[in-house]
């Protein structure tokens, strides 16, 4: 078993890991501010389908990161105003959002590739391998910083926990929420464009895979703080690897090491969850008018 | 008045209505700038739905499932839970049909039917028992303990389906076939001048029955009543003496099993097997259902007869036009749960961790 | 300084302040009284802009202004204490006092929003303080702060925010009269600064001790404008009700000799926080017993373990939380979780009737039911299953009719009703059980003056059929004149048992406070002092 922890496994987990702590810290902003972001597969999926069809026209990666950037935030925007401003049920519009871009990808891929199934192939030279995931650790400081030590910080935690109290301070619930989703949307696409233009070549249809619900689920356990979150995406990521690195070897059939992420969050929420406490206002729209 | 109030302030009815018109107009929108006609993609959409026999009886075998995923949802809902399960919860349902269908294959029809809906119900009620507990004993919140099983059923099924179910040598993962006593009729066997080759199966009067007995437990039983006020404040219900981890994990147990009985109109009725994805996202279309019909069995009849029809056209649409594929499909209905959550009056469901 | 000119404004169908104006002089103590609902909250909310009115003017310093947030009302000089406090728990006193209002660090580092100067916000946190008088750490926690405490914090939000003008809604209501005392001597001390307050409030008392003029509101209309020392407690209340009103309430003596055996005896009652909170309990060795025909008083500042005792006595504490022993009639109850509770003749009139009490969105007759949906009339025997729809309307029309619910509709979503009204309908319900005893707290929070005369009639009524009553009320008066026995409670414990015909509302506001029965003797002349100055 001692070969499992060589250092090929520790880079593969942290590989694995970069797409879902970038998610998962896009989904603590949005939390901490109140508003429950289920729909980070969405988001990523946005983010993952614009950066390969961009870089796949353009040939520059960054551009393709860039638009991937901007697709994330244009449709956490979306999510923002239905919950924000229209008070809809955050947890619904995240889904409605997830099933959207279902559809949204394979139906445009379709008309510009003829194919529903994946985009054309990115050179190699044209990828993004390691900048997203020196983006995605060094973020986990910042955040930390910017959520402690400044004035962004202070509102957004106060727009979480009583937003009828930042409002009467002065503080415009409606702005700050916004922003904290717009930029969770940010950070999930970047986390969407590792995978096209980073871990691989090209967009295939749900590529993420439930990688937006596990980053939501490394968040709870991350008890809604950067640090925590970025060592329970780590250790998905640990586990994603090790079940990518059994396969080939262990005689296990492939469909129990397949769901080794999946239980092992099940598991963490069965025992976590009780101990850890949710922003208060979290889920809640804020609406002053009786 | 803000749009949000003004939306909030029309009749039940006119807004789920309204909600499926903005939802038209803006995949109109998206179907113009993908390259193809509005007008061209939504005459095949709904014109393929309604000719005699084949599209509207092809819609109504699409309906089906819809209609026992939109009252597994919306009974979750009533108690306050969102319950993205159904997916995982029907895909065992149907593996269990199977199980039961292809074991017990000595047993006469009268006998194998029940069994293997029982079979199917248990097995769905179970794998939505599950996350209700997680809920009630440790608050862990269903909408992502439900969305792990999904990925945990669809594994199980897969391993039992490849090494112990499957016909060797058969490329497609896909248990062997059931047996004849356990297929349940076809509406061409009893209804003059259908054909047979239409999968419409008695499932669907099945459906209407359920749509009719949850009703009635909502409206006539404590039970119902018990599930609703859990729903619509937990903390009044417990005191009221209402246990509502009870109540939880009740609820999502019965809606486990409603979600169970797609496998009669899949299995039993169609497939005659169980076949890894044979599920078209059933389990989320059941959302949108149960959202759309505003979680009463009426509307949930309603909106699955439109989802139906739009599967039926989808089909059409894929084949039809130059660019849109039937992913269309997604937008059209992610769409009408944004509007429907837009302009919704009262919370879907308990939006707490 | 802030003048309210026909201010109008609507909730749906409600319209909540009807063309309104109220002019408050500079440098006075302003009070606005009128019953529950009578729209003083929503009047002073809109001059904070926390609310946009549909009509109507707001003049401040002489200019008219359009307030789109409390944002702008901050910039004008304004500073509201909210009746329940707006305070952000989980975090600091200075960051609370500073939220909207941050102390920037000069340089770039201010223009990107970092680099928060928390030692200058101390500091001046500290300043604000010793010059009006009120002691806080900038450091301390919300969430570790007395309620006290945290309205000291809120006025210093206010001060901090350089407010002129502060208005303050129902400040008293979470006080213990010596505290009170201190707030009246911190608000003088403010006006003769130069400062000026608005008190919003329902008390009748503190309006002439502490204001010089008053403003009276009835059903979102201004009803009149007096100076304070024109004016009396009588002529003040005509003008809240619109009609004359008993001040007191007429109790006879206990009709029924209270049993020898007590229908509740509580023994060392311990009730615990969370794992995840502070180890400290919330309740810890309570002792005391309820007869029957007697109702049983608990005063005491909220927060100090009355909510805590109703619900473990409710059976509606989360298991393993409490020790001790709970019996009603001899039969030990701690096993036994709310609904078995009920099943043996206890019944419950909730603190918040929104939270515990009603399922808002549920009709009137589904709200009847809540608590006996599993027995007769609600369905054929107990544990059955199938609603008996006609039984359960007759049942509903029979308590809408008895206990003046309006409108008697019961169809009507409970949401639809009057504070009043619904607290009616709760009352009935739990009257209607014919329980053995009943757990009463907070009867008349929210409710006008007709239901309060009501539901006091309903309870000595109760009580002189021989039911066995735990009231629990903030309302030091209600208390006092409703119980035949009056426990007081402070920080978790009973400080004292006394006997409320004989006992000042200084005494026991100075127990409320942890003023000890040795203190009593000594201080009382002092505190009857302090109180009628």
């Amino acid at each position: 078993m001692s070969e499992l922890f060589e250092v090929g496994l520790v880079m593969s987990a942290i590989r694995l890991a970069t797409p879902l702590l970038l998610a998962a810290l896009g989904g603590l902003l949005a939390e901490r501010s109140g508003v429950i972001n289920i729909a980070l597969e969405g988001l990523m999926l946005a983010g993952s389908f614009t950066a390969a069809v961009v870089t796949h026209y353009s040939g520059n990666p960054w551009l393709g990161l860039l638009a991937g950037i901007l697709a994330g935030s244009a449709v956490a925007y979306i999510h923002a105003v239905a919950c924000i401003r229209f008070g809809a049920d955050q947890v619904v519009s995240g889904t409605a959002i997830n099933i959207l871009f279902l559809g949204v990808p394979a139906l445009l891929s379709g008309a510009l590739f003829a194919s529903t199934g994946a985009t054309p192939q990115i050179p190699k030279e044209n990828l993004l391998p390691v900048a997203p995931i020196v983006l995605a650790f060094a973020l986990v400081p910042i955040l930390t910083l910017l959520l402690a030590r400044t004035r962004f910080g202070l509102r957004l935690r106060a727009v979480g926990e009583n937003p009828a109290a930042a409002d009467a301070a002065g503080v415009s619930v409606t702005r700050i929420r916004t922003l904290a989703v717009v930029l969770s949307g940010a950070l999930a696409a970047i986390g969407g464009a590792y995978l096209s233009i980073g871990q691989s070549s090209l967009f295939t249809r749900n590529m993420t895979a439930g990688r937006g619900f596990i980053a939501l689920a490394a968040l709870i356990m991350g008890k809604w703080k950067p640090v925590p979150t970025m060592f329970a995406c780590l250790l998905f990521g640990v586990a994603e690897a090790i079940s990518i690195q059994m396969q080939g070897v262990a005689k296990i059939p492939v469909q129990f090491i397949q769901i080794i992420p999946y239980v092992l969050t099940l598991v963490v929420l069965a025992g976590f969850i009780g101990r850890s406490r949710p922003p208060k206002a979290l889920g809640q729209p804020y609406q002053k008018e009786r | 008045m803000s749009t949000a109030e003004r939306l909030r302030n029309l009749p039940g009815w006119a807004q789920p209505i309204l909600a499926v018109l903005a939802a038209f107009a803006v995949g109109g929108v998206i179907v113009a700038l993908v390259g193809d006609s509005p007008v061209q993609t939504f005459t095949l959409l709904i014109g393929s739905a309604l000719t005699w026999p084949d599209g509207i009886g092809y819609t109504l075998f699409y309906a089906t499932p819809l209609i026992f995923t939109g009252l597994a949802v919306a009974l979750a809902m009533r108690a306050g839970l969102l319950n993205i399960g159904a997916e995982g919860q029907l895909t065992l349902a149907a593996f269990a049909a199977a199980w039961a269908g292809i074991t017990f294959s000595g047993a006469p029809a009268f006998l194998l039917v029940p069994i293997c809906v029982v079979a199917a119900v248990a097995a769905g009620a179970f794998w939505g028992a599950v996350p209700g507990v997680l809920k009630a004993k440790f608050g862990a919140h269903e909408v992502i303990t439900t969305i792990m099983l999904n990925f945990v059923a669809a594994a199980v099924a897969s391993y039992f389906t490849e090494y112990h179910f499957k016909k060797p040598g058969d490329a497609l993962l896909q248990t062997v076939q059931i047996a004849d006593a356990a297929r349940i009729p076809r509406f061409g066997t009893f209804v003059p001048n259908f054909p047979e080759r239409i999968p419409l199966s008695v499932a669907f009067l099945l459906a209407l029955a359920m749509c009719v007995a949850v009703a009635i437990f909502f409206k006539r039983t404590r039970w119902g009543y018990e599930i609703r006020a859990t729903g619509a404040n937990p903390d009044a219900a417990e005191y009221g003496g209402i246990s509502t981890p009870r109540q939880i994990v009740l609820a999502m147990a019965l809606s486990g099993g409603l979600a169970g009985l797609v496998a009669v109109s899949e299995v039993l009725g169609y497939r005659y097997r169980y076949y890894d994805g044979f599920s078209a996202g059933y389990g989320f279309t059941g959302i949108a259902v149960a959202l759309l019909g505003r979680n009463r069995p009426l509307g949930v009849l309603l909106a699955a007869l439109l989802f139906g029809a739009l599967l039926r056209g989808g089909l059409f649409v894929d084949i039809f036009t130059e660019k849109v594929s039937k992913d269309l499909i997604f937008v059209l209905q992610a769409l009408i749960i944004l509007f429907v959550a837009v302009g919704s009056r009262e919370r879907a469901a308990g939006g707490r961790r | 300084m802030l003048t309210l000119r026909e201010i109008t404004k609507r909730f749906g169908q409600v319209t909540a302040n009807d063309q309104v104006s109220i002019e408050v002089r500079p440098g006075t103590i302003h009070a606005l009284v009128g019953e529950n609902g009578a729209g003083k909250s929503t009047a002073m909310r809109i001059a904070y802009g926390f609310y946009q009115p549909d009509g109507g003017e707001i003049v401040i310093d002489g200019s008219p202004r359009i307030l789109a947030s409390p944002k702008d009302a901050i910039a004008l000089g304004i500073g509201m204490v909210h009746q329940h406090f707006m305070l952000v728990e989980p975090m600091t006193v200075a960051e609370n006092v500073a939220l909207g209002a941050e102390p920037l660090r000069s340089g770039v580092g201010a223009r990107l929003g970092i680099g928060l100067d928390w030692r200058r916000a101390e500091a001046e946190i500290e300043r604000l303080a010793a010059e009006v008088g009120l002691a806080v750490d900038p450091r301390a926690k919300i969430s570790d702060l007395s309620v006290g405490e945290q309205q000291r914090v809120e006025l210093l939000k206010a001060l901090y925010r350089q407010a002129r003008l502060l208005i303050l809604d129902e400040p008293t209501a979470v006080l213990a009269p010596q505290d009170t005392a201190e707030l009246f001597r911190t608000l003088r001390q403010m006006r003769a600064q130069g400062k000026t307050i608005v008190l919003i409030t329902h008390k009748l008392a503190e309006v002439l001790e502490i204001s010089d003029e008053v403003t009276v509101m009835r059903d979102g209309r201004v009803v009149g404008r007096v100076a304070t020392a024109a004016t009396s407690a009588p002529e003040l209340a005509r003008m809240m009700v619109g009609r004359d009103v008993l001040l007191r309430v007429e109790k006879s003596p206990r009709a029924v000799q209270p049993s020898t055996e007590p229908v509740l005896a509580v023994r060392d009652l311990v009730v615990s926080r969370p794992a995840a909170e502070r180890a400290s309990a919330r309740l810890s060795g309570v002792s005391f017993e309820v007869h029957a025909g007697e109702i049983v008083g608990v005063a005491g500042v909220e927060g100090n373990g009355q909510t805590e005792l109703i619900e473990a006595l409710a059976g509606l504490t989360a298991p393993g939380l409490t020790s001790g022993s709970i019996e009603l009639d001899g039969e030990n109850l701690v096993p036994l979780r709310a609904h078995a509770r009920r099943a043996r003749g206890l019944a419950h009139i909730p603190e918040d009737r929104h939270r515990r009490g009603l399922v808002l969105d549920f009709a009137l007759a589904e709200n009847v039911i809540l608590g006996v949906q599993d027995r007769p009339p609600t369905v054929s025997h107990v544990g059955a299953a199938w609603m008996d729809l006609h039984a359960i309307r007759t049942a509903t029309e029979a308590l809408l009719a008895e206990f003046d619910v309006r409108p008697a509709n019961p169809d009507l979503a409970a949401r639809a009703l009057s504070g009043g009204n619904q607290q009616k309908l709760v009352v009935g319900r739990e009257m209607g059980q014919r329980p053995k005893l009943l757990l009463v707290s907070q009867p008349t929070r929210g409710v006008d003056i007709g239901a309060i005369e009501f539901i006091h009639r309903q309870l000595l009524a109760l009580r002189d059929r021989g039911v066995a009553i735990l009231l629990v009320s903030a309302e030091l008066e209600e208390v006092t004149a409703l119980s035949d026995r009056l426990l007081v409670f402070h920080a978790g414990k009973i400080a004292a048992e006394v006997d409320p015909t004989a006992t000042s509302i200084a005494e026991i506001g100075l127990l409320m406070t942890g003023g000890g029965r040795a203190a009593l003797s000594t201080d009382t002349r002092a505190a009857r002092l302090g109180g009628a100055a």
